[in-house]
This record gives C-alpha cells, sequence and structure tokens, in this order.
C-alpha cells in the first residue's frame, strides 16, 4: 500500500496516525540526512525522512560556507577524510545531470605570519598523504598575478585547484527530490520523541504520528545525541554546538577576488575564510564560538565588526564596499573531532554524529557509507532498473536565471532577480517551501543589498496562506 | 515590447519612475526632446510616494496639497498627457560604456543604446544586516519602505507592536502609517543623545503615544521564530528589555547607486553616490543623476522634482553640444 493510502487509513488526529511505513527511515532534513535519503532510495529501498522544522535545512545546514572541499586537510585515513573525497567525486559527477552548480575557483591556504609559513609545509605533505596531488606552493609573485587586490603582507600561500564554491541549499534541495521522486517521501513538523524495536521493525514517534521502518538512520545534525537517547536510551556522544558567524559583502566584491581564500587550518577549525559565493557576493566567516544552545543563532555586533576588518586587512578594497547581510550557523561539533558515526546492528540503527563543516561535501559520501552499513546488517534491496532524476533551477549568478527567459510575470525580488514565476513554481513542486527561509533558500528572494526593502509587501502577497509562520499578522485598518 | 526597446536606441533613458524620472521626462519632451524612455522596473510608476499614504506631497509643483499615492498617479497622468513613454516591469541589469544598457523584461532581454542616461534609482534605508545590530534573525524585522509598501499597497502589516529605531523625518513618517494601520509602536530608540529632526519631538512621541528613548541602542534582539523583544542600553551599563513582535529600522538612507557601482560608473568612497561634475555629470558623461541618488539624506517627493527638471535641462543642453 503506497503512504497516501496509510495516512487516509487511519483517520484518527494526532499521534497514532501511521504516517509511514518504509525500509529505511531517515530521522533530520540537513544536508547528510537528504544526502543518505537520495541513496538509498537509489539503492532500492523505500525511504521516508523525517524532519522536525517547517522545511529542510532549517538547523545546521542553513549557514555553512558552501565549499566543496577536496579533503587534503582531514585527518589522513579518516572516514571523514574518505567521504570528502567520495562526495567531492559524486559532486562533480552528477550535477550536471542535475543542473547543479559548480563556481571552479580553487583555493588558496594563505600564510600572513612568519608562523603560519613554517606550517604551510606541513599542509603540503598532508594533502599529498589525504591523495590530494595537485597542491602547489606559490610564490608571492605568483600569488599577486592570481589575486592582485589581495594584501600585499601575504607571504605565502599553497594552491588548491580542485576546492570549489556551490550551492549550499540547492544541493541538499535536489538530493531529497530525487528521493521523493524515486517514491520517497519527506514529512515536516515531525519531531521525532521516541520510538520502539520490536526485533525486526522500528515505529518511531512523532509529533505528527507514527512511522514504521525496517532500519533507522539518524542524521539529527545539532539533536542528533538528543534523538539517540530518546529511541536508544543512550547516546555515545554530546552535542556540543559551536556558532559560526558571517558577514556576506556587497555583489560589487565579487570581482575583487578569484579563489576561497583559507586560512592555515588549526587542530580544531578551518578558520575564518573569504570566499565568492555562487550568488555573486563575497563572505568572510565563519568564528568558531562554543555555546549551549543548539538554536540560537544571534549575530554579535562586534563579531561582526571584528570579521569585517579582517576580510578588509586580507582585501583592502573591501573598505568600500557595503555589507548585504550577516548571519550565524551551528556546527554540531561533539567532545571529539571525528565524525562520530554509530552502528547498533542489533536494533537496526545508525547514527551519524559530529558532521560539521564537511557535511556539505560529504553527504553524498555518507549515503554510500550508510548504504555499506546497512547492507553488512543485513539489508539487501533491489537496486531501481530506472533512477528518477529531477533538476534544480538554477540560483547561480554565472548562469541563466529564470529572469533570462521571457514570460516570467513580474520581477519580485529586484536585487537578486527573482520572478514571480520562480517563486509560483517553488509552491507548485513537489517538496514547497514551509517557510519563509525556507522560500529564500530555493529562489535568493530578499537576499540581497536591500534585504525585502523593496520586495516584502509583494511576498506577503504571493505567499499568503502558505506558511505556517507568515509574513502578514493581519490587515492594516484605517 | 515598446517601442523604442524594440529600435534598441533612444535619445535619452531615464532609469527609474519615481518623482526624479518623471519630472525629467516631462521635461525634456517640453525641450522638445522626444524619443525619451523611462525604465521602471516596478509594475506601476511613481516611485516611493505610491506607498507613502500620508500628505504633504505636491506642494511645489501643484501648489496644493496631495497623499502621496494621489500624487504619484497625478506625476504619472501628467507624463501620459506629454507623451512620456514608461516601460514598465523593465529592470536595467548593467550599464556599460557610453550610455548601454542591458534590459530585462518580461517580453525577454535586449540591450538599449541611449544617447544620454539619466540615473533616478532614488535611495533606501540600511537594513538591519548592514547595521550590524546584535541578536537573532526572527520574522518581524522591516524598513520604514516595507512596512508602508505592505500598508499601502497590500493592506497587510508584518506586526503588531514594533520598537522603532531612528528619529528622521521619516521615522515620523513610519509613525503615521502605524497609526492608520492600528500598529501601536512600544518605543521609539534613538542612538544619539538628540533627535535627528529638529522638531518638538517629544511632543510628536506624546502624540502618537510612543515613548522616546535617547541615547539607547539595540544590543540584542530577541524571537525565535518571530521577534519576542529587544534588548537595548545606553552604552553605560544600563540596559532595558522591552516585549514587542518587531523591529523597524527607520531612516540612514543610502543612494540606490548598484548599478553604478557594479559598472564602470565613478561613486564616492563611503557614501556611494555618483561622483559628478556641476552639470550633474558622472564620470562616463553619457550618465546623468537626479533625485535621491544624489543626496546623503532622503530628499522630499518635491526637491527630487526639481532636481530632475534641472538635469533634463542640462542633459538638452548637452543633447545640442553646449555643454562642455
Amino acid at each position: 500500500m503506497d503512504n497516501t493510502q496509510i495516512e487516509k487509513m487511519d483517520n484518527n488526529s494526532g499521534a497514532s496516525v501511521l504516517l509511514a511505513d518504509a525500509d529505511v527511515a531517515i530521522i533530520g532534513g540537513g544536508v547528510v540526512g537528504c544526502g543518505v535519503a537520495r541513496r538509498m532510495a537509489i539503492e532500492g529501498a523505500s525511504v521516508v525522512l523525517i524532519e522536525k522544522a517547517a522545511d529542510i535545512l532549517d538547523g545546521a545546514s542553513k549557514g555553512n560556507s558552501a565549499i566543496l572541499h577536496t579533503g587534503f586537510d582531514a585527518p589522513p585515513g579518516s572516514l571523514e577524510w574518505k567521504c570528502v573525497q567520495d562526495g567531492h567525486a559524486e559532486y562533480l559527477d552528477i550535477c550536471k545531470s542535475m543542473k547543479l552548480p559548480v563556481l571552479k575557483t580553487g583555493a588558496l591556504v594563505t600564510a600572513w605570519t612568519e608562523d603560519e609559513e613554517e606550517r604551510l609545509q606541513g599542509v603540503l605533505e598532508k594533502g599529498l598523504e589525504n591523495g590530494v596531488d595537485d597542491l602547489r606552493l606559490l610564490s608571492r609573485t605568483e600569488i599577486h598575478k592570481m589575486e592582485p587586490h589581495l594584501d600585499s603582507s601575504v607571504r605565502a600561500a599553497i594552491s588548491v585547484p580542485r576546492e570549489y564554491v556551490i550551492d549550499p541549499w540547492s544541493a541538499p534541495l535536489a538530493y531529497l527530490l530525487q528521493a521523493v521522486e524515486n517514491d520517497g517521501k519527506a514529512l515536516f513538523n515531525a519531531e521525532v520523541t521516541g520510538g520502539d524495536f520490536d526485533g525486526s521493525h522500528w515505529l518511531l514517534k512523532t509529533r505528527r504520528g507514527k512511522v514504521r521502518a525496517r532500519y533507522v538512520v539518524n542524521c539529527a545534525g545539532l539533536y542528533g545525541d538528543i534523538v539517540d537517547h530518546a529511541a536508544l536510551g543512550n547516546s555515545e556522544f554530546v552535542i556540543k554546538p559551536r556558532k559560526g558567524q558571517f558577514v556576506v559583502f556587497d555583489m560589487a566584491a565579487s570581482k575583487l577576488i578569484n579563489s576561497i581564500i583559507l586560512p592555515v587550518p588549526s587542530e580544531r577549525t578551518k578558520g575564518i575564510v573569504l570566499f565568492p559565493t555562487i550568488f555573486g557576493n563575497m563572505m568572510v566567516g565563519p568564528t568558531a564560538e562554543e555555546q549551549d544552545s543548539r538554536d540560537d543563532a544571534s549575530v554579535d555586533k562586534d563579531v561582526l565588526n571584528m570579521l569585517a576588518e579582517k576580510a578588509i586587512k586580507m582585501l583592502p578594497a573591501l573598505a568600500d564596499i557595503p555589507v548585504t547581510a550577516t548571519y550565524a550557523g551551528i556546527r554540531p561539533a561533539t567532545e571529539r573531532k571525528e565524525y562520530r558515526i554509530i552502528e547498533d546492528t542489533e536494533r537496526n540503527w545508525i547514527t551519524l554524529g559530529g558532521i560539521r563543516s564537511t557535511g556539505l561535501t560529504s553527504a553524498l559520501g555518507l549515503g554510500h557509507h550508510v548504504h555499506t552499513l546497512l547492507s553488512s546488517m543485513g539489508a539487501s534491496f533491489e537496486k531501481r532498473e530506472h533512477v528518477v532524476t529531477p533538476t534544480v533551477p538554477n540560483l547561480a549568478e554565472h548562469l541563466p536565471r529564470d529572469c533570462d527567459e521571457p514570460g516570467y510575470g513580474e520581477v519580485v525580488c529586484h536585487c537578486e532577480m527573482v520572478t514571480q514565476r520562480e517563486i509560483e513554481a517553488v509552491f507548485a513542486g513537489k517538496l514547497p517551501a514551509g517557510s519563509l527561509a525556507g522560500l529564500k533558500r530555493r529562489t535568493r528572494a530578499t537576499m540581497g543589498r536591500c534585504q525585502g526593502f523593496y520586495c516584502s509587501a509583494r511576498l506577503a502577497e504571493l505567499t499568503e496562506g502558505k506558511f505556517e509562520i507568515p509574513l502578514g499578522v493581519g490587515d492594516a485598518h484605517e | 515590447m515598446n517601442d523604442i526597446l524594440k529600435a534598441g536606441s533612444c535619445d535619452v533613458a531615464i532609469i527609474g519612475g519615481g518623482p526624479a524620472g518623471i519630472s525629467a521626462a516631462i521635461e525634456l519632451k517640453k525641450l522638445g526632446i522626444d524619443r525619451i524612455i523611462v525604465l521602471e522596473r516596478e509594475c506601476e510608476a511613481g516611485g516611493i510616494p505610491r506607498h507613502c499614504g500620508h500628505p504633504p506631497f505636491g506642494i511645489r509643483e501643484y501648489g496644493r496639497i496631495l497623499s502621496g499615492p494621489a500624487y504619484a498617479k497625478k506625476i504619472v497622468a501628467d507624463s501620459s498627457l506629454l507623451g512620456v513613454e514608461i516601460a514598465l516591469r523593465t529592470s536595467v541589469v548593467s550599464v556599460g560604456q557610453g550610455g548601454l544598457l542591458s534590459i530585462i523584461c518580461p517580453d525577454g532581454a535586449t540591450e538599449l543604446r541611449a544617447k544620454r542616461v539619466l540615473l533616478a534609482t532614488g535611495t533606501r534605508e540600511t537594513p538591519r544586516s548592514a547595521r550590524f545590530v546584535s541578536g537573532g534573525r526572527p520574522m518581524g524585522i522591516y524598513n520604514t519602505g516595507a512596512l508602508q509598501s505592505m500598508v499601502y499597497l497590500k493592506n497587510t502589516i508584518p506586526f503588531k507592536r514594533p520598537i522603532v529605531v531612528g528619529t528622521e523625518i521619516v521615522s515620523f513618517s513610519a509613525l503615521f502609517t502605524c497609526k492608520k494601520a492600528g500598529i501601536q509602536p512600544v518605543a521609539m530608540l534613538e542612538e544619539k543623545s538628540s533627535p535627528t529632526v529638529r522638531w518638538p519631538i517629544s511632543l510628536a512621541a506624546k502624540f502618537f503615544a510612543v515613548p522616546l528613548h535617547l541615547d539607547s541602542h539595540i544590543t540584542k534582539i530577541i524571537g525565535h521564530d518571530r521577534v519576542t523583544s529587544v534588548r537595548f542600553g545606553n552604552g553605560h551599563g544600563s540596559e532595558k528589555e522591552i516585549e514587542c513582535d518587531g523591529v523597524l529600522f527607520t531612516g540612514k538612507f543610502i543612494p540606490e547607486s548598484s548599478l553604478a557601482r557594479m559598472g564602470h560608473i565613478d561613486i564616492e568612497s563611503g557614501t556611494g553616490i555618483p561622483i559628478v561634475d556641476q552639470y550633474g555629470r558622472c564620470s562616463d558623461r553619457t550618465y546623468y543623476v537626479a533625485g535621491n541618488i544624489a543626496h546623503h539624506s532622503a530628499e522630499v517627493a518635491g526637491k527630487c522634482w526639481r532636481t530632475g527638471k534641472t538635469a533634463a535641462g542640462w542633459i538638452c543642453k548637452d543633447l545640442a553640444g553646449q555643454l562642455m
């Protein structure tokens, strides 16, 4: 029986409804959950993704640095390294067929002090050990030639040619869309509160109803330990939320830089990066601030000023470029640095914990890893003969946008050139936006320099009745 | 597509159909320059006055007091009587050397070669992000422009009890809008020790029943889905927290000079205003400016109207070869 029948079958309201019965339930609609859902659907499993928010990418995945990593600085031989390498390769493999954009920027690991310069050799060696064999030490002259606007105090750099910039929101959307197009299901506003394993199947309790599944993959990111506690009764790790703030500069900055400018990484963090975005902006961030809250992504004036100053120090011409946006993301770090992959083979449960900033790249690799783990648990699925490959609308600035095609109605968001047709398509699609933030991530609406000064009114009109938390809170009366 | 856009060339292209752009178009027509076009990206021309539902507009131009929307309608109707062509839903996406404009409209992308271009793109308020205000980013944070277009164009309100930040003229325009729409601001904050406008401000705040806090800046915006409260301090350690459901950032106008900035036209460091000579002519002498793109603060519609007219005069002389 299909999922729609199941929902109709039980018309009791509330938590006793059986929402889905699937081979694999994936908890969490971040990039990792979306990547795992895609892989398992392709491998022939019936999948259901369960998300507690109204839309995907509501937690850690909403604020990252959008870099497709090579894994040059990952711990050699680690699972993180392997998943990053697999993810990098698979992304480049599928990006054409799914119309996912890539901005082939390359990266420079830049040394600004004597100490950093000394550490560059180690970075080079680690990169080679990690199989990233196209790293190259650059002289000052070479750096200047590649990045003429970079401050002349840069001492040396390593070029990492295959570090790229991607669209951090369209990619996971495409992954989940592919799962859904291949008979998968996605449930929103369905926080998992517990579950029971009967020896062969899980019955997960969610705020909206129950989900039955043979296998469960916990991709709950910032809430990974909480979900493990709720269902398994214990967790092998503790999430230590780590906030990262970003400053986004106006599109005028994009002509100042070509590459991702990385610092020499430390043991703890990749450090503060200056990088072009695929949407045509330039960004600086993230910070790495430990905090208790898993959802307080507040920005702080002093930190933002520090970030802007740091960016200007690296790229002096930025001093004249206005700031477009500021935001913060929270990484699901744990008490240890490495990925925390936990298998409960007795209870058909896998937890993907502690997936930090490399998650955007490693998600596809983690999908393969989950498939391998499930197979070793005895799961076997008949690989799909015909895999549906959906495409997503292009949001990248360097490629044709919707407004370049006639018949778009009107431009709604002028700063980011978002059309009425694009916005309407978001609500007609199989994964419509569940919140204004979700709409922004699918279209770029209001993300530009005016931040909604011009288009908020029209957006309120176009999205009326679509969101649980609407733009308008009432009628204007006189 | 409009005839001039189809032909791909004209004498003067005016970017922006607000008071400055429309007044320049009218004046150019009166001076006998016929092949002109106003390029307006919105579905309706008239500019910001379209959503300023309060008087006084039109004193300088018409000698009587009109509301913003009535004024916007009137200037557009007047221009139409003179045969001014306004291409609506038409966005200029980049400006090139010598007046070559890249344009996107619902009929497709096109290019327009104009002998002269007038940038009349106006101004906008500094959003929360560029002010580096601390705190979360819940819903309910807006500028006056967004509030007024929601209220006057779409009859909807984004909050009921906001905090208003700023004490410029526009801040009081925002209070008028709130009053009309049934929104009751819970406080008005000003960073400085005195208000920006030179009015008996305490009276105004009393009239709107909004407590005014001077020397006050936001230290944190709080709220998950929507704004629930705002913390603010006076910089000397004392902090207050007020419950509210939105924050309205008013004023701190910045010229809408993105086209110039993204293109080849020199702009003033800091202000973002295009650098012009005594005729209002940019570093690329094909381009002129008029209206609020050329001002440090937002000027009233009447003044923008006047600068549009002046610019038209210079452009006319320029086209006749009378400017150096």
